[in-house]
This record gives structure tokens, sequence and C-alpha cells, in this order.
């Protein structure tokens, strides 16, 4: 029961960092319907300019967070413009292709100036243990949990109660009304890139600070089961993405704990095929009949 | 058609076909000069090295380290020969072995003498056929995977590459090693194997550690794995900690093995933990905290306890020229760099000669004394490096019993 | 109506080839097409027959799949296994291609079935899981020497290559020209308003999704036949993705745009070898680009007909 419990924790755990990512997947995916590649190498940048930060400059978490959420709100509004804006009006497939093509930019430029090897994250949370009869916690994942918490909290307090939440609702309805309705669109959607390109820093520092490692391709394997838990959650729902990434992170410690981590990336594959399957919106989702 | 997309596609065709243009119309912009002096002295030789290195892509790290390690042997024979006597070729097999293949038929048709690198065993055997066939020498500084240097490493008995030949262990020799050390050295009877399953190299470690441990009267408790990239062993290590056993070898490279060893001794198993020459790098120091680096051992070529002179000079001028310190993978590809540039001052570039050059060569490099072995391997003593806080305090030879 | 199979526009496709196949010859023969080029020309070859059959799947069929490597591995892996087994002869490699393409073709069948009913982006994402999941299977395996892969001999020249993408060509455009091929367009035009028209999508959609994942496999078969190495990371999702890429590059439901663009991507990747490491770099920064000039890809859904081309000439003609 302990180990049972230990497990649930580590998946937790695992699960909301997952989740952070997913948030920001979600709401880019909700708003565009793009399949935004490069979110993974946007929070690998994060955990990067966190690290410059931190450094050079020593300061501690709310600082180094603020920078990092700040820059990658930039860049992601900038990569918007360049890369995804010119196509608009072209069908999704191509921005999917200009996404993969932003992602090598991205990954192969920060190879080239940080170097391959990966990079020591300073410790910037204290470190500690709650205990719990046999059950450990690092304060580091209460921590992240948390942030995670939080963060999704602030998201959906945006999305459902201020102005431009509800622009960003009503862009994702349907674009061409809410233009006629007098909503900036692209100013929207912007909004939607820096928002969740924050978020995607915000996991950057997180993770280093958790894991005291980055490289140069840490966005990969999390980027796309990220958007495998957005998928999971119904794409588009904030709570949604917070639920499919705390799954996933269960499923696969679970996985690794009672079966055999051999196969806890196919698990989580075939669970993701069945929800796919049974429920195609995902957990929360809505299924719409499609009209003619 | 209309006009504006007649002029917007012939700009797009302008734009590539002006890339490939200046990129095949200046191939020597490839060639690194190292070089102090840039003439080359009337009537002296100048040969051609290639450097076949992952400098992106998933192991980029391992390429990039190696690299480094290569051009700085070839500086330093450029500096004692007073002109550029080794003209450096390089290129990026992206960690892809298809990529390896046009890149292996490229600097076989660039008419280089030798090739270093790649540093995966997959991207080198996908270019062992071709160099060999046109009898280009290979010196490979860790493609460890077991009969690699045969044309069919499946199979024992096939042909060896002539001209191929490799500078690290092979998988199965360190794996075993580090499993008679385990039972003679540290005592331990019960053993967990942990390691990548994504990777040849922690599979040929796992496969030979268990099958030596068993031979010698240990007991495997059980085998766990991860995969390259992974972050999180929190899962795995919950479980390992609730066994019984004495030593954890993880097979697996630093980038995964710190953070293997920090999540470990952060949940608080307190067992032995032992591996291989993956470990081997400043950056397991830096992933997983000095303090973690305790009761850690591993089988290395490599050690700076008690360096040699020879060493200690490369470790100098490898900081020197990079401002860090070598990792193991930099000290192989050291070597092998040597290895050709030796056989080369030995024997000219006559193909059939260098070969022999290399074949009887008796070479004593930063991985220790060596000559070549009938696969074309190295016959190296393995040592154990043992950690203390982070630092490497002890060195023992060991060798597997039969 | 008999149709006639001995038309102008067939006898010049047929012409075309044998040109092209005694061009190609003559140039490796003098040596303009050296070493270095005729392994390029295996890898185009080879892009464009798994180009062509995604094509088939996401571009005619608007079935959008991410899982294509899934199916070249299992080409791939059926050749390697059987020509470990039965040693490195031409006829190992036929009955792995044989057993690849029986194997691909259930297993399609298997993947197609239930995810099928998806559309858009889930698709993607169920087939993404498949092609993943077939990755880790291989992975695992022992007759596949898990993460170590197959270490195989040469058994190829680019004379097969060039045979196959030949056969491969003709399947996918005689299929798009027949009548279950219209069927694929109509689904991908209006998936609703064809089922009302009484055709049975479902079905369509697995006939295109089987084609694709066959051809995808004698892909695998040609590459572990002749790239001496295969690892199951060879076949991971990036690998997918850089046929997708390919498809997309050349326009979506033009196979000419899928020849064009492998042999451009082909090109490019070759002439920035000697940029060494920030290839990487302007591969990305140009797919961008790229894209943004022309969204549709390279030649839209353009494709190249010789019907086209002799009418053209007779109206000059009539004209002069």
């Amino acid at each position: 029961m302990n180990q049972f419990l230990q497990q649930l924790i580590n998946g937790i755990s695992l699960g909301s960092i997952y989740a952070l990512i997913a948030l920001g997947y979600t709401m880019v995916y909700g708003i565009i319907k793009l399949i935004n590649f490069a979110h993974g190498d946007i929070y690998m940048l994060g955990a990067y300019v966190g690290f410059i930060f931190a450094t050079k400059t020593g300061m501690g978490l709310v600082p180094t967070l603020i920078v990092s959420m700040v820059f990658c709100a930039i860049l992601g509004v900038v990569i918007e413009m360049i890369a995804y804006k010119p196509l608009r009006n072209a069908t999704r497939i191509t921005a999917l292709i200009t996404a993969i093509g932003v992602s090598y930019f991205l990954e192969a430029s920060t190879q080239k100036i940080m170097g391959t090897s990966p990079r020591a994250f300073p410790a910037l949370l204290p470190k500690g243990l709650i205990k719990l009869g046999k059950v450990t916690i690092t304060y580091q994942q209460v921590f992240i949990l948390t942030i995670t918490i939080l963060l999704m909290i602030a998201l959906q307090f945006i999305v459902t109660k201020t102005k431009i939440g509800r622009a960003m609702r009503a862009v994702s309805t349907d674009t061409d009304a809410a233009r006629l309705m007098g909503i900036d669109v692209n100013k929207t959607i912007s909004f939607t890139f820096a928002l969740g390109s924050a978020l995607a820093g915000a996991a950057g520092v997180l993770v280093g600070i958790y894991y005291s490692s980055i490289t140069p391709l840490m966005g990969l394997v999390p980027g796309v089961k990220a958007f495998i838990a957005a998928v999971f959650g119904g794409i588009g729902i904030i709570p949604g993405a917070m639920i499919g990434g705390i799954l996933i992170g269960i499923i696969e410690a679970l996985v690794s704990g009672y079966g055999s981590s051999l196969y806890k990336d196919a698990v989580v594959y075939v669970i993701l095929i069945i929800i796919l399957v049974v429920k195609p919106a995902g957990l929360l989702g809505k299924n719409i009949r499609e009209k003619v | 058609m209309n006009f504006k997309k007649v002029i917007k596609s012939a700009l797009m065709f302008g734009l590539i076909a002006s890339l490939a243009a200046c990129s095949s119309s200046t191939p020597s912009s490839t060639a690194t000069t190292d070089g102090q002096a840039s003439t080359v002295p009337d009537g002296q030789e100048t040969y051609k090295i290639g450097l076949h290195y992952e400098m992106t892509g998933a192991v980029a790290d391992y390429g990039n380290a190696e690299l480094k390690g290569t051009e700085l042997a070839i500086k330093q024979a450029n500096e004692a020969a007073g002109y550029e006597k080794y003209v450096s070729v390089t290129y990026d097999n992206k960690s892809d072995s298809t990529e390896a293949v046009t890149i292996a038929t490229t600097l076989a048709s660039d008419g280089v003498v030798g090739v270093v690198g790649p540093a995966t065993s997959g991207a080198s055997a996908a270019s062992y056929q071709i160099l060999n066939d046109a009898q280009v020498i290979v010196m490979s500084p860790s493609a460890t995977q077991n009969n690699i240097t045969l044309s069919d490493p499946n199979n024992k008995d096939s042909d060896v590459y002539d001209y191929v030949f490799r500078i690290c262990f092979e998988d199965s020799y360190q794996g075993a090693a580090m499993a008679q050390y385990a039972v003679d050295s540290l005592k331990a009877t019960k053993a967990v194997i942990y390691g990548d399953t994504a990777s040849d190299y922690s599979k040929g470690l796992m496969e030979a550690f268990d099958t030596q441990f068993k031979n010698i009267g240990g007991e495997i408790i059980a085998t766990e794995y991860y995969t390259a990239g992974d972050t999180d062993f929190s899962a795995v290590l919950t479980n390992i900690k609730g066994m019984d056993f004495d030593v954890l070898y993880i097979a697996g490279y630093y980038n995964e093995a710190g953070l293997i060893i920090k999540q470990a001794k952060e949940m608080g198993i307190e067992k032995v933990i032992i591996g291989a020459d993956g470990f081997d790098s400043e950056s397991l120091v830096e992933l997983a905290g000095a303090d973690n680096l305790n009761d850690v051992y591993y089988t290395t070529a490599y050690t700076t306890v008690d360096a040699s002179e020879a060493l200690q000079a490369f470790i100098e001028a490898y900081k020197a020229e990079y401002n860090e310190d070598p990792a193991m993978f930099a000290a192989l590809a050291y070597d092998a760099t040597n290895v050709l540039i030796k056989g080369i001052e030995e024997a000219g570039s006559d193909p059939a000669a260098l070969q022999a050059a290399i074949n009887a060569i008796d070479f004593s490099g930063v991985t220790g004394d060596f000559t070549f072995d009938e696969t074309h391997t190295p016959i190296k003593s393995v040592l154990v490096v043992s950690l203390v806080d982070g630092v490497q305090s002890g060195a023992e030879f060991v060798s597997p019993k039969e | 109506m008999a149709k006639n199979r001995f038309t102008k526009t067939n006898f010049l496709w047929l012409l075309l080839i044998i040109v092209s196949y005694f061009l190609i010859n003559l140039l490796i023969n003098i040596g303009i097409i050296n070493k270095v080029y005729q392994t390029v020309m295996l890898t185009i070859g080879i892009n464009i027959i798994l180009a062509i059959s995604l094509n088939l799947i996401i571009g005619i069929t608007g079935q959008f799949s991410l899982g294509h490597a899934g199916f070249m591995s299992i080409g791939a892996y059926s050749t390697g296994v059987i020509v470990k087994q039965m040693g490195g002869n031409l006829s190992s490699v036929f009955i792995g291609m044989a057993v690849g393409i029986l194997l691909s073709s259930i297993v399609a069948l298997i993947v197609a079935i239930p995810t099928l009913r998806l559309k858009g982006d889930y698709l993607a994402i169920a087939t993404l899981g498949f092609g993943e999941i077939i990755r880790i299977v291989i992975q695992n395996m022992k007759i596949t020497n898990g993460a170590a892969g197959l270490v195989l001999p040469k058994l190829l020249d680019w004379k097969l290559v060039f045979l196959f993408l030949v056969i491969s060509t003709f399947i996918v455009v005689a299929f798009t020209n027949s009548a279950p091929g219209r069927a694929c367009i109509s689904v991908r035009e209006d998936e609703i308003a064809s089922e009302t028209m009484g055709i049975n999508t479902t079905k369509y959609k697995i006939m295109a999704f089987v084609i694709g994942a066959i051809l995808a496999s004698i892909a695998g078969t040609l590459y572990a036949s002749s790239f001496y190495v295969i690892k199951p990371d060879n076949f991971s999702f990036n690998k997918s993705i850089d046929i997708l890429v390919i498809v997309v590059f050349g326009g979506m439901g033009s196979y000419t745009g899928s020849f064009v663009s492998a042999l451009l991507i082909g090109i490019l990747n070759t002439s920035l070898q000697s940029f060494a490491d920030i290839r990487t770099i302007i591969y990305g920064a140009l797919l961008v680009m790229i894209m943004i000039f022309r969204p549709q890809g390279i030649l839209g859904n353009y494709e190249f007909k010789f019907s086209n081309l002799l009418k053209r000439f007779n109206k000059k003609e009539a004209r002069s």
C-alpha cells in the first residue's frame, strides 16, 4: 500500500510537469487548431533562459521565472507572427510543417550556441522531505504541483472571466463571426501565443530546478507526451489538459512500478488510442455531432 | 497560373539553387584549417582526414566531445610538423545511420586517407562497408557494440573489415569485468540492473553483466529499463528501493545515469552503484551532485588518478583549447586520431601499407597502452575507478575470469 | 466500353521510363553520377515511394496519418530478419518483401478499422501512437536484435529501386484514377456528402490506408537492403514527420509534387552537407520560408500529364 501511494505521488509529480506543458499546448490548439510542434522547444528555451539568468545574476526563483516567462511570451508572439500568421488562410497541415521547421531551427540553434552537453540547473528551491509514514514527498514535488494548479486556475480565470478571455473563446468558436463582432482576431491570437509560451517558459524553469538538468533536446519527449495529455483530457479544454497530464504521469509510474518498465511508453499510447476510439473528443470533451 | 505565382516560385527555386550552387562550388570551406602555418612547404605531403561525427541530433553530445578530441590531435600534429600536414574534412551525420551512409560515400570520394568517427555503433556499422571497400582506414573511437568490426556482428566467424579499427572496449568485455569486480572486490551477491531500452551500448552491457554475474555465483534480482531522454526515474527507483540487493548496475550514459544516481540517493537508496565508461564525464558530477557520488564505481580505460605525463599533457592542452575538462569520449577520439596519424607517419598514404602499419601498432595513448587483436579491437586492461565526492580516487585493474 | 490501353499517353509514359532508365545508366557508366550521387539517388527513390504512398492517404483520401514510419519498419525488419536467417541474396530480399507486405497489410487493417473513424488531428495522434507502438515492440523483440538493430549486407543497386519506384507510382496513379480512387477523392472533399451518395466511406478509407501501408513496407524492404543498418530509431515518429514534410512541400494530392519535392529535399540535404552542424538550422529556416511562400506546396495539386502536353501541342498546331 505504501509502495502504491509512493508510486501515485511519483506519477502525480511527473504528471504535473506534463500538465504544465499541456496547458500551453491546449490553448494554442484551441484557438487556431494548430499542433504547435515548436511548443516543446519554447519550453526548452525557457529552461535555458532561466539557466543563463540564474547563473549570471544569481537571483532567486521568482525573478528567474518572470524573466523566462517574459522571454518566452515574446518569442511565442514573434514565432507566431513570422511563421504562422502568413498561413492563417492556408491548410492547417501547412502550418504544422512550419511548426516543424521552427522546431528544427530552435533545437539546432540551441545546440550550436549553448553546446550539446547537458547543463546543471542551479538549485533555486530548498531541498527537503516530508515524511508521511513510509511515503516521502519532496518540497519540490509539492511546489511544482502547487504552481501548476495555480497557473491552471489563473488561466481558467483569464479564459472564462476576462474580456480578452471571452475574445479568445469567440475566436476559437468562429473566427469570422468574432471578427464581425469587432474582435481583433490577430491580437487575440497573439495574446494566446504569449500566454501559452509564457506557461511553457515557466514549465522549463520548474523542470530545470526539479531534475537539475537541461539539454537542447529536452523538449522532444515531453512535447509529444504533453500533446497526448492535451488530447487525452479533451483538447482546447484547460482542466482537461491538467487531468490528462496527471493521468499520463500516473499511468507511467504505475506501469513502471507494477508492470514492466520496458513497455511504459507503449501502454500510454495504447490507452490513448482506446480513449480516442471510445471518446474521440477526450475525457472532458463534448462529442459534437457533425452537421451538414 | 497568374503572374504573381510564377514570380514567387521562381524566387523560391532561385533561392534553393543559389544555396546549392554556393555550397557545391566551395567545397574547401569544409576543411577546418587548424594549423598555424597556412602554406604548405614545397615537396611536403599533406593528408586529408575525414571527421565523421554526430554534431546534431540525439547523440550530438558524444559526437561533439569526440570532434574536439580529434581536432586537438590534428592541431598538435600540424604544430609538430610545422605546416598544415593534416587537413580535416568535417561532416555531420545528424545522429542518423542513413545520413552516415551518404557521408561515408562522400568521404570515400573526397579521397581521405582515413576517417575518425562516428561515435555510435549504428552510424559506424552503416559506414564500415563503404569505407572498407574504398580502402579508407576507419578509426572508431567509441563503437563499442560486440563484434561490430565484423561484416556480420551476429556471426563471430564472419570476416573482419580490413580497414576498420576501434579504440574502445567491447561492451561484453566491460560488462563482464564489472560483474567480476562486483563479486570479488565489492563482495556483492545480489544485483539489480537498470539500463536503456533504446541504446545498443546499454543492451550489450546489460547482457554481459547479467551472464558473468550469474556465472560466478551472483544473483540478478531484477532488470529494469528506461528510455534515453527520460528525466524522471522515481517510479522504477521506488520499486528498486523495496528490493533486497547489494549493487545497482546502471548500464548507460552520464546524461541519464547522473539523474538516476541523484534521484536514487535523494530517495534514500544507499546501496553501491556501479556502471561503465558511459559514466565518465564532468556532466555526471554536475547532474548527480558531488555529494551524491560516493560508493560509485565504474569501468573505464581512462583515469586521472596517477595520471601519466602524456595524459596530464593532454588534459592541459584540452583545457587550454576548450576551457573544459575532457570527457572519456574526447580522450578516445584523441587516441583514435593519433593512432591514425602515427600510422600515416610510418607508412604514408598507401592504403595497404597504412593498414599493415596500424594493424601492427603498439600504441601508448591517454586511454591506455594497447595493440589490436584479430578483430581490430584494442587489447586494453579494464580499470575500475571509484568516486569519492565525485572525484576519482582509486583505480584498479580488473579482468573477467572465464 | 473497352478501354484502349495503348493510347498515345501511355506510350509516352513508357518511353519516358525507358529513356530515364538508360539515361541514368549512361550517366553512371561515364562517371557523371558518382557513388555519392548514387547513394543520394537511392535515398530519393525510397523517399519518393514513401511520399507517394503517404500522399495517397493524406493528399488523395484526406486522412491525416502520422504513423507511416511504422509500416516502413515492418517491411525493413521483415526483410532484415529473413536475410539474416536465409543469407544475403536477392531471393531472401523478395521473400522478405512478401512477408513485409503481408504483415503490414494485416497491421494496417488492425490500425485502420478502429482509428479511421477519427477525424483530422485525432487520427494523426492515434496513428502516431500506433507507429510508436510498432517501434517499441520491435525494440523489445529478440529476433530483431532490439535497440542494436540488424547489420545487413547491401543487396540492391539503383535498378531495383527504380523498378519498384515505377511499380509503386503505377499502383498509386492507377488506383487514384480508378473508381475506388475517385471515391477516395470524394471522401476527402466531403465525407458526409459522399456517404449520402451511397459511397461506403470507411471501405475506401481503409483501402487507401492499406495500399499506402503496403507501399511503405516495400520502401522499408528497399531501405533495409541498401542502407546496411536498420535500428528501431530509424523508424521513429521523426521519420514519419520527414515523409510528411516531403508530401506537404510537394503539394498534397500531387504525385508529381512528391517526386519534385523528394528530389529537391534530397539535393538540398546533400548540398548543405558541407555546412556541417549548421545544416539543420538552415534546413529548419528554409522549411518555414518555403511554406510561407508556397503554402500549397511547390506544385499545389498540379499533376503532370502527357495528355495535357499533347493538348497544348495540338492547340498550337491548330493555331499556326
